[in-house]
């Protein structure tokens, strides 16, 4: 790789990084609706719920709850910052990334890291929003850990999203996307319910489901207990991000315009 | 590597095809250092397409291309670096502001960091949108657009650039304005234009060489007076029909089709 090429190819990470952070930080409908979701499931579940979990003796519910909900923003927030190519597909500004001299696996990072930084920043704004429906932190040493299990799912869910988008021509897939993958994602990772009561079958699905251990990590960070320990967590979701990465990158080279 | 006796474009044999359908069948063409030259044909022509694989975007299933000596499928990184587009639809952000847009392609083309603000002021001065620097895009017209694109595509000093019907969906005053600018380039520095339109008037009056093709091959080449003395027309508009026939052709409606049509469904003239 000559020095230009070279100089081109991280100044396509950062450029498109800044990019990413500008567009959402102008978007003030994007930031505040996208908090709509995760906030609902928050109220409805958190206090719908709370008293039939606690008489069964699962403890608060608020604290169990408040880390499913806060990578349920992130998922969103990732998933949907990786299918905007499709959006800049359509109106034509992916052709300016893609006639770029850098890498496309460049183009990508960018894209990965400028989506997944948003959707950290937005399971910040949610975990914010459910200190005042009752949650509290078990330590706030423990908050770097929580960053970093909210930052790894957020590039494993916007490099899928990427991935995805790739692929795809058009928003016709999107609900599709929505209703058999990412709802899927978010119910069976034990993020509104344990999943040691489960059935056999569903505790199966659960293992297969990365998320699963990004909302395992994330609640021993912020509220204490977990399933498998933050160790595992840990390296099975670092090692998916980085499986989804380079499928990701794949994926976004063979994009012919 | 240098150019092939001063060409910046070499094309041999050039063959895309989708599925069943031959896009584009064996073109073969150069384009000199320094000119303007003009790629024209009826819509579904290949033009675009020809304009993909000449800019790395589509693989072409055979035949050679060389772009200032470079082969876009060995070296695509280096080719990009030569050239500077402007797409046939608008490819800027729209949520970004003017200066921005020019900040990041320069950065995305490897711009160094201490040249990037000159570079960007001399380009938005030399499109007369200096003064909209701090606008969203979002709030310029379409001409404002195109020629924000334009100072884009040359901020990173590209030796060739192509232009992709530059005027379609210009008024008269746009469309004059955004001549001027490509002259004064061509002109001033150097830069070598491939340009698609529509206009054959337009083609006529800026182009010094032209290609006229139809069904993905070279129906005629020369200049402009060349072509009319070969079909034997007053005007390129007469030589363009001559070759491509007068029938309607079952054209993919481009961005600009669609918003006509939708215009003239809103007004009611139209279902």
């Amino acid at each position: 790789m000559s020095r230009s090429v070279r100089a081109a190819s991280w100044g396509a990470v950062w450029a498109l990084w800044l990019r990413q952070i500008k567009r959402y930080l102008r978007s003030r409908s994007r930031l505040v609706g996208s908090l709509g979701q995760p906030v609902l499931f928050l109220v409805a579940l958190g206090f719908g719920f709370g008293p039939v979990f606690e008489k069964a003796g699962g403890g608060n519910y608020i604290q169990f709850l408040t880390p499913g909900i806060v990578l349920m923003g992130v998922l969103f927030t990732a998933i949907f910052s990786g299918i905007e190519i499709i959006w800049d597909r359509q109106f034509g500004f992916l052709k300016e990334t893609l006639v770029a001299p850098a890498p496309r696996l460049f183009i990508m990072l960018g894209r990965t890291l400028g989506g997944a930084t948003i959707a950290v920043i937005q399971g910040f704004l949610v975990l914010l929003v459910s200190f005042a429906a009752g949650f509290h932190l078990e330590s706030w040493a423990r908050l770097p850990a929580a960053a970093l299990f909210m930052a790894l799912t957020a590039v494993a869910f916007t490099a899928l999203g990427t991935a995805i988008a790739s692929v795809l021509e058009d928003m016709q897939g999107f609900q599709l996307i929505m209703n058999f993958l990412v709802m899927p994602i978010f119910f069976f990772s034990g993020s509104i319910f344990p999943l040691q009561s489960l059935p056999r079958f569903l505790t199966d699905v659960a293992a297969a489901n990365p998320l699963t251990y990004g909302v395992d990590g994330l609640r021993l960070a912020l509220s204490g207990g977990s399933y498998a320990g933050m160790g595992l967590d840990a390296a099975v979701l670092a090692g998916v991000a980085a499986v989804l990465v380079v499928a990701g990158a794949q994926l976004f080279s063979r994009i012919q315009a | 590597m240098d150019d092939s006796g001063g060409n910046i474009i070499e094309v041999k044999d050039l063959v895309k095809t989708f599925g069943n359908f031959t896009a584009v069948g064996g073109l073969s063409f150069s384009v000199k250092r320094g000119e303007i030259f003009s790629f024209l044909g009826p819509n579904g022509a290949g033009k675009t397409t020809t304009i993909k694989m000449l800019t790395t975007l589509l693989r072409p299933n055979s035949g050679s291309i060389r772009i200032a000596g470079l082969d876009p499928a060995r070296e695509p990184l280096e080719v990009r670096r030569k050239f500077g587009i402007v797409f046939q639809d608008n490819s800027l952000d729209d949520d970004l502001t003017a200066w921005e847009n020019m900040l990041f392609h320069t950065v995305l083309y490897g711009v160094p960091a201490g040249e990037r603000r000159g570079r960007i002021e001399e380009m938005l001065r030399f499109v007369g949108l200096w003064d909209r620097r701090k606008d969203l895009v979002k709030h310029f017209s379409g001409g404002m657009k195109r020629r924000l694109e334009i100072a884009r595509c040359l901020s990173h000093r590209p030796d060739l650039i192509f232009l992709d019907e530059p005027t379609s969906g210009l008024d008269p005053q746009n469309r004059s304005r955004l001549w001027e600018h490509l002259r004064r380039l061509n002109s001033e520095l150097g830069t070598t234009i491939f340009l698609t339109t529509h206009s054959m008037e337009e083609a006529e009056k800026v182009s010094g060489r032209i290609i006229v093709i139809d069904g993905g091959k070279i129906a005629a080449e020369g200049t402009p007076d060349d072509i009319k003395r070969q079909t034997e027309t007053q005007t390129l508009e007469e030589a363009f029909l001559a070759l491509t026939g007068r029938d309607l052709r079952d054209d993919v409606p481009g961005a600009v089709d669609d918003m006509r049509k939708a215009r003239l469904i809103w007004r009611g003239k139209s279902r």
